[in-house]
């Protein structure tokens, strides 16, 4: 199959423009009689939510949180890009398109980052309007601070919690629309499987994972705005719920999952303090505006950071890229973490971490300024490690956090699966291989907000539905399968949790998947993933039954997925003999140590197809056109 | 490194949200200090697990203090004694080797237990859904800085609207009154210009269905605020009883 991007002609300014003038409309008076399945509440799924509802869809929208509130959008710290140019700084929405694909290593898709630029104006208008408090000037203004891999300010942001903020805005415009009756929620409920009628994807299955209830859902469309998988690696900032079992499922229902193995890790994370944890906490990349990263200069150096005289430390990133210096891309600042602390200059207990130091900037500021711009950000990590950062510097070792593959969707954010539309970190599409900080916000919302409301009336218009109820056998297969698989995992009863499996996954993912790749490290990663798996599949053991609430059960099956999916992201890394933005193979390097891309064989998009239990997935590729941006080395020196 | 540690719990087991629940004693060693609170459980659950017993289900997710889905009782105080944390940022080196912890769920009338130290909060969804947005279409908003708000009143504004909606703020409060979540999703619009033209509507809309879910009245306990992990002040709800008084009048 040739997947085509369907990326519409014309100037790249204009073919936002000019697709929205010729594409089919639904009339105002058929917009209820279509319901709209959308799975997840973070950024993406809140806001198509409430759009749709505005619009007149008869939206369901579903959840695992307990509330639409708590999706993990809410843990985004730092901000949201927006070329606004308020700052009179030089941006405008051709920069911010232009760090964008050099950001993500020239493997992303011009046309759609193009929109996505276009598109980040009006989430900054449409959140002021609904009342989220950004930081403000004395003037009045929004107020701006830049982040990793620009040489502009346009980041806004609420104080630590931008996240957060944007998402009650989008949840508040969801609960309104659910107070006007146009969108229905339902919490707690676990998305475990696609129902495809007629090759259209018209359904999903859930369970209640309050009831334990297995329960069925139709409608014209199913939108999946389900977010990321870091958690695959075990310990990652991402929250401890968060899975890939909804994308993963429609994987295994024919929706190609892209680019796999571009992940990131994100260089500013408190760094692991034993076995016991059960996750990593984010310092905001935001902190690297002001704070210098520093290792000892000598090996084996075990003094206190104080100590170390200003003459015998390195601010390797200020040496290394002296034009961004500690302000590079997320992809490059955590690979030279790593290769400090492999050189055994890293610092802390365990030798896995590096110093932020903020000295400099409370001498040069004053405390307060530095407590009015971060302080939640240091108390947060005051309360973790009990130490102060006013006094010593924070220590800091990247930890996967975000993750750019995901399924693969056209220009109209359309699966391989008809139908099945993916929105936000679910999706592949506009990150490349390495994504600039603050904007998965961007991303989420502007999918939620202003791009899918168009391209679903495209498909809704112009697709032709017949009806179809849950009675049809097509529910039914799938209701038998969600049984049959809570059913096998219940009676497995072997010796080991979940959590030492996911463990055990976590540490080969990190080890052989993680900041960076051989060829010898990922086969071996290959024949590892397939021995847990067997372990999982005959000597997990979960507790408790299927019809109640059991916290176990859900973790067993999303641990079931990630083994699948952790083997997918390893093959994915071994076929792609470069190295682009997070994806760093150690043969594929230049002699610096940076990435070393390959554009003549590797400039495309690889979207697995799956084929069946045990076969592995078949590769398809999307070529990848810079008509606009030409590729070249990235550098920030 | 300080040493590990060993404490006694007593943590309340209910299998359904009719069923009797009760306090069940378990003892975990070997505690190391730098866990969080909610680590040493999953740990305590590894165990249970293996002796083929049941676990603890207590909810959580981000575990970074953010998302407002944790929210436990421990040894008598919504989110423990530390102040401005959630649960899942309460570390075992708060407490000391040999103590008793008590692992109860929030207790309100409006918050009914689902299982063990799970609760149902979706109270606080339908208060929400009464007012607490400004009606705004995607797609009818004016270009952002057309509307300039002074920064102290855009911080008051941040400082209303750092609400997690965990509640513990009705845990702790001897009516179970909501003014606390209420009132500062009030302040946040009332302050702000854009949430003006509703302001009256929304008050009374979100007062009536806080009402209305059973949540009790305030009588200035001020215990909400000792125990909000965003450490949001009562200044809020006095705020929150101006605006409704204000929307009595026409």
């Amino acid at each position: 199959m040739t997947l085509d991007g369907k990326v519409p002609g014309g100037p790249i300014e204009q073919k936002w423009d000019s697709y929205k003038g010729h594409i089919n409309l639904v009339s105002p008076a058929n917009k209820r009689k279509h319901t709209i399945i959308i799975v997840g509440t973070g950024l993406a799924g809140a806001s198509a939510a409430a759009t749709l509802g505005e619009l007149g869809y008869n939206v369901k929208s579903y959840c695992i949180q307990d509330s639409p509130r708590r999706a993990h959008s809410i843990a985004a710290q730092g901000g949201i890009n927006a070329s606004k140019d308020y700052q009179n700084d030089g941006d405008s929405d051709w920069r911010l398109f232009y760090d964008t694909v050099k950001g993500g290593d020239f493997r992303s898709r011009e046309g759609n980052v193009y929109r996505l630029a276009q598109l980040s104006g009006n989430i900054i208008d449409q959140c002021v309007a609904q009342g989220v408090p950004f930081a403000r000037e004395y003037g009045g203004g929004l107020a701006n601070r830049s982040f990793g891999g620009v040489l502009v300010s346009r980041t806004f942001y609420a104080r630590g919690q931008t996240g957060q903020q944007l998402l009650l805005g989008a949840y508040g415009a969801l609960m309104r629309q659910l107070n006007l009756g146009r969108v229905k929620i339902f919490p707690r409920r676990e998305m475990l499987d696609l129902v495809i009628i007629d090759g259209r994807a018209r359904g999903i299955v859930v369970r209640n994972l309050i009831t334990g209830e297995i329960e069925k859902y139709e409608g014209d469309a199913v939108l999946l705005a389900t977010g990321g998988y870091s958690p695959v690696y075990y310990l990652s900032t991402n929250a401890v719920n968060s899975n890939a079992s909804a994308a993963w499922r429609c994987h295994k229902r024919g929706a190609y999952f892209a680019n796999p193995s571009f992940t990131q890790i994100h260089p500013t994370c408190i760094p692991q303090s034993g076995e016991h944890q059960s996750k990593l906490v984010l310092m905001s990349e935001s902190l690297r505006n002001d704070g210098r990263i520093w290792v000892p200069k000598e090996v084996g150096d075990k003094r206190a950071a104080n100590d170390i005289p200003e003459n015998e430390r390195d601010y390797y990133l200020e040496r290394m890229y002296p034009a961004y210096g500690n302000l590079v891309p997320r992809d490059i600042a955590s690979r030279a973490a790593k290769r400090v602390c492999d050189e055994g200059r890293g610092v802390g207990a365990t030798g896995r971490a590096v110093y932020l130091d903020f000295a400099d900037a409370i001498k040069r500021l004053g405390e307060q300024v530095i407590r009015e711009k971060y302080g939640n950000l240091f108390d947060m990590y005051e309360n973790i490690t009990g130490e102060n950062p006013y006094r010593v510097p924070m220590r800091i070792y990247p930890a996967p956090h975000y993750t750019m593959g995901g399924l693969w969707v056209d220009y109209n954010l359309m699966s391989t699966i008809p139908g099945l539309f993916v929105l936000g970190e679910a999706n592949f599409s506009d990150h490349g291989a390495n994504r600039l900080g603050a904007s998965a916000l961007m991303q989420g919302l502007a999918d939620g907000y202003f791009v899918i409301p168009f391209t679903l009336g495209h498909y809704i218009a112009g697709a032709k539905l017949s009806a179809v109820n849950t009675d049809n056998d097509a529910f039914k297969e799938a209701v038998d399968n969600v049984q049959k698989g809570t059913q096998k995992l219940l009676s497995i009863k072997g010796s080991k949790t979940v959590r030492e499996i996911h463990r055990k996954l976590g540490n080969i993912m990190i080890q052989y998947v993680g900041m960076s790749r051989s060829e010898e490290g990922l086969k071996k990663a290959i024949e590892e993933i397939k021995r847990i798996k067997e372990e999982f599949w005959t000597d997990v053991n979960v507790p408790g039954s299927a019809d109640t609430l059991n916290k176990s059960l859900e973790m067993a099956g999303r641990l079931a997925d990630f083994l699948e999916l952790g083997e997918l992201m390893a093959r994915d890394a071994l076929n792609r003999n470069e190295s682009a933005g997070g994806h760093f193979r150690e043969e594929y390097q230049t002699p610096e140590g940076e990435a070393l891309r390959d554009d003549k064989n590797y400039s495309y998009v690889a979207a697995w197809e799956y084929k069946g239990k045990e076969k592995p997935q078949e590769l398809h590729k999307e070529e990848l056109e810079f008509e606009y941006v030409k590729e070249s080395q990235r550098s920030y020196k | 490194m300080s040493k590990n540690i060993t404490v006694y719990l007593k943590i309340w087991r209910q299998e359904g949200p009719d069923s009797r629940g009760k306090l069940v004693p378990y003892t975990v060693d070997n505690v190391d200090p730098d866990m969080s609170l909610l680590e040493m459980l999953d740990v305590l659950n590894e165990d249970l697990t293996k002796k083929g017993e049941l676990p603890i289900e207590f909810d959580s997710d981000c575990r970074e203090g953010i998302c407002g889905t944790c929210g436990l009782v421990i040894s008598g105080i919504p989110h423990g004694k530390k102040k401005g944390i959630a649960t899942c940022q309460l570390h075992m080196r708060n407490f000391k080797d040999g103590d008793v912890i008590t692992i109860e769920p929030f207790r309100a009338k409006p918050f009914p237990v689902v299982k063990d130290l799970v609760i149902d909060r979706s109270a606080f969804d339908r208060i929400i859904a009464k007012g607490g947005y400004i009606s705004v279409n995607t797609g009818s908003a004016p270009e952002a800085n057309l509307i300039p708000i002074p920064k102290e009143t855009a911080e008051l504004a941040m400082d209303a609207a750092a609400c997690i909606g965990c509640g513990a703020c009705v845990a702790a409060c001897p009516n179970a009154a909501a003014y606390l979540f209420v009132g500062a999703k009030i302040s946040q619009y009332c302050l702000l210009p854009q949430g003006h033209p509703e302001r009256k509507i929304r008050v009374r809309a979100m007062v009536g269905q806080m009402d209305a879910e059973g949540f009790g009245d305030c009588s200035n306990h001020a215990e909400c605020q000792a125990v909000c992990p965003k450490e949001i002040s009562i200044v809020n709800i006095a705020r929150m009883r101006r605006e409704y008084l204000k929307s009595l009048w026409p």
